[in-house]
Formats: structure tokens, sequence, C-alpha cells
């Protein structure tokens, strides 16, 4: 590696993570804030079988998981403008994001809901809870535990998947790292160094994840 | 008057009419063995009281008021189940909760007490289950028998006026049947009013004072248990009998 790619390298690093920490990882936890919203509501829709709103959220579902990220991105901040709904690239990013991962998330908090013994219901019933005390007290609770990988993933996932809103003008760290190549013509040290980056982030929410197993871990698992 | 008063009861799963139309009625301070073999309905009987099973026909009077078991509220089976403590088979404890937070969390959600008066009847409660040593363990750090205990006390707290216990101690170990036995011989001895579906005939016979026998849906009979384990009447009960003092 010569002296002016080394150089190149260095001094575009506080750069890159500067947008990565300003940029990339609020994005990452708008959405997947949005995401876990969404995904509990919709999880909790089937759950309790409401009718109407069921089919509604399988719909919701079925389309999201069956398109592409890239083509709902392009679809919201690029096709929707044309019926007169016109949003600025981040928060466009955010409710794409959101709601995408939000499908798939939903599936994963469904199934831990439904993991958790049918008795936990009947118990609470029998003290004299209601069906929202006794999904907030135990039942939630308990699902959460067991969905948890599974929505690591996803926020993992969501992590980098955020690189996505570069296509739609968000100043991003990838989107940046793409500016200074325009300028340099280093693609291999730029992208690897942004690589490292992302690399870095969701090293850190490894971390973060196997921390937060064991901290709900406390009750012994779920059986 | 009695405190409950239960008749007709049907319930059908299906094609299968598993309720034949039960009748029951219980005073205060009675304690009620439910018997018969395996499917004979007992279980389904006993949750339809607490409207686990929503039964098909039947009434109920509980406490002075009459209900209609296809007819009844959603508030009104709060109501009831608020008067009522239920011990199932498999213990159910909330498991992410410990054992003192399983007693106080229908006190705080439900009876909006504060929490140091919830602690201190969830541990009154725990206490008459022998199991105040163990406040701060989760279920699974426990025993069957244990969990047993705290399911009890879990019940006790709400100061229910009816206990149902849907085979307390079928799914624990022998060694550990004695304890819990002994907790629901001490609380029908305190006078409380309690439904038993067993199969501890030794328990049934000795402290329980009333007995339903049931077989295929339906009560094959009915009455003290005295007469009952002395002299049933009927050719089924003593066939019943016989066979589970046979296996001994």
């Amino acid at each position: 590696m010569n002296a002016r790619v080394w150089e190149i390298m260095v001094s575009s690093f506080p750069r890159l993570l500067g947008y990565g920490l300003r940029v990339t990882l609020p994005l990452t936890a708008l959405s997947f804030s949005l995401a876990l919203v969404i995904s509990v509501i919709v999880a909790m829709i089937q759950y309790a079988k409401v009718p109407v709103l069921r089919q509604l959220c399988r719909f919701y579902i079925w389309v999201i998981r069956g398109t592409p990220l890239l083509v709902q991105l392009f679809l919201v901040f690029y096709g929707l403008p044309q019926l007169g709904v016109v949003w600025a690239a981040f928060p466009t990013a955010v409710v794409v994001f959101g709601f995408n991962e939000g499908a798939y998330m939903a599936e994963s908090v469904r199934g831990a809901l439904e993991a958790v013994s049918r008795g936990q219901m009947e118990a609470g019933y029998c003290v004299g809870m209601n069906y929202l005390q006794i999904m907030w007290h135990i039942v939630l609770p308990q699902a959460f535990r067991t969905a948890f990988p599974a929505l690591s993933n996803s926020l993992i996932s969501m992590l980098k998947g955020t690189s996505l809103a570069a296509t739609i003008t968000v100043m991003e760290m990838f989107r940046q790292a793409q500016v200074i190549n325009g300028r340099v013509y280093e693609s291999l040290a730029l992208y690897s160094e942004t690589a490292l980056i992302y690399l870095m982030f969701s090293t850190i929410l490894t971390w973060l994840q196997r921390w937060g197993e064991k901290k709900l871990d406390h009750y012994g698992g779920v059986k | 008057m009695s405190m409950l008063e239960i008749s007709g009861v049907k319930k059908r799963f299906g094609d299968t009419e598993v309720l034949k139309g039960i009748d029951l009625n219980v005073e205060k301070g009675d304690v009620v063995a439910i018997l018969g073999p395996s499917g004979s309905g007992k279980t389904t009987f006993l949750r339809c009281l607490n409207f686990l099973e929503r039964a098909d026909e039947g009434e109920m009077v509980f406490d002075g008021e009459a209900y209609h078991f296809q007819a009844i509220r959603r508030r009104e089976i709060a109501h009831i189940r608020q008067k009522t403590a239920f011990v199932f088979q498999n213990y159910n404890l909330f498991l992410n909760k410990t054992v003192l937070q399983n007693v106080t969390l229908s006190l705080t959600v439900v009876g909006k007490m504060k929490k140091d008066a919830a602690e201190k009847k969830a541990i009154d409660a725990l206490r008459r289950g022998g199991m105040a040593d163990k406040l701060d363990a989760y279920p699974s750090q426990l025993s069957g028998g244990q969990q047993q205990r705290v399911a009890i006390a879990r019940g006790l707290a709400t100061d229910p006026e009816i206990i149902y216990f849907d085979e307390p101690t079928s799914a624990l170990d022998p060694e550990l049947i004695g304890e819990v036995l002994s907790v629901m011989r001490q609380l029908a001895g305190e006078g409380m009013t309690m439904l038993v579906v067993t199969h501890e005939m030794e328990f049934a016979r000795s402290v329980s004072n009333k007995v339903l026998f049931m077989d295929g849906g339906k009560v094959i009979e009915s009455g003290p248990s005295r007469e009952f384990f002395a002299a049933p009447k009927e050719a089924r009960s003593r066939e019943f009998i016989n066979n589970i003092l046979k296996d001994r």
C-alpha cells in the first residue's frame, strides 16, 4: 500500500466514522424502534386473532416480505411524489426500513408469543387479571426473551441495510464513502474501510446481544 | 343457602359430549372431592366453574347471584374469578416472576394495593404454604412441590371464597406429594371451601366431606364422603374404589 492510499484512509476514517455515528446509527435506532412497535402490534393482533385487522396484518407481511427493500425505497421516495406525497430522504428511509424489518420481526414476535405456555394466560385469568394485564406483565416479557436473538438478528441486519439509504440521497456512511471515492478513486481502500466500520458497529451490537441475553435469563429462561 | 349451586352443566367438544348435565351443591367450608376415572370429565367440569372452558349449558348460583353459563358476561366472569382461586396440575406459576412477585402481582395490578401492603399480605399467604423463605427464587429454581405450594399461596392471597384444585399432586414426584397435601389439609382444617379433583383416595377419604363421583361425563354418585367410601351405593363406584385400592 503506497503512502497516498494510506494518507487517504487515515484522513477519511474519522469522517466516515463521524457519518456512521451521526447518521447510520441514529437511522438504525429510529428505524428499529419503529419496527419494534409495528412488530409487537402486528404480532399481538394475530396472537389475539382480532378479525379483519388480522387479515390486514397478514396482507402487510405478505406484501413487504414479497418485494425487495430497494424497490420499496424507490417506490416511496421517487414514486409517491407523483401522487403528491413528498417526504424528505431521511424520514422516508426511517419509515421504509421500519415497516420492512417490522414485517419480519412481527413473525419472530408472533412465534415467541405462541411459544409462551397457554397455562400462563389461564393462571393470569384465574387471579383476576384481564387480557392486556396478562399480556403486559406475563406473556410479552416471556415472549421478548424468546424473540430476543431473532430481534438482535434483525437489528444487525438493519444496521447494514441502512446503507441502501444512499440510493435515495441520504448522506449516511456509505454514501459519504462514495462521495470521497468520487474525488480520489480508491474504491478498494475506501469500501474496505467502510466495511470495517460496519463490522465494528455490528460487533458491538453482538456484544450487547450477549449481555442482554444474560440479563434476560435471570429467571432461568423459558421452559 | 348454598355458597355455590351448579346445575345442568353440559359441555361438548366437537361431537363428543364430555359433560352430560352435572349438578353440585357446595356449602361454605365444604371440601368436595371430585373423583372418577380418566376421561370422566372431572377436570373439564372444574375448568367450566372458573370459565377456563365455556360450558354450553347450565346454571351457577354463586354468592346468591344466578348466572347462566351460556349467557354470562365478561364482567361477571371477572367478578367470579376474583372471588375464587384455581390451582393447576402443572402449577402455572408466572415463570418471569419471583415467588413473591407471583403472589403480589394480582394484588397490585388487580387489587390496586400498595407494594408494601401487597408484599405483607403475600408473605402471610406464602407462610401458610410454607414458602416464605424462598421469596426471591424463580419458579425454575423450585421443586414441583414448592412450586405448587407457591401456587396455592398465590390463590390464597386474594382471599378467595372457594379454591378449585385440578389434580394438584398428579404432576409431582411421589415424595413431594405429601408436602402439598399437608398444606391443603391445613386449609381444609381452617374452614376453606375447596373443590378438589384428585386421584389421592386417602386424601379424599380423610379430608373431604363430600364426594362427587363422575364417569362418562355424568355424576354416578354424590354425597357425604364417609358414606361413599364406607358403602358406595352404585356398582360403578364400588368397582372404582376396589380398583384403586387393589393398586395399592
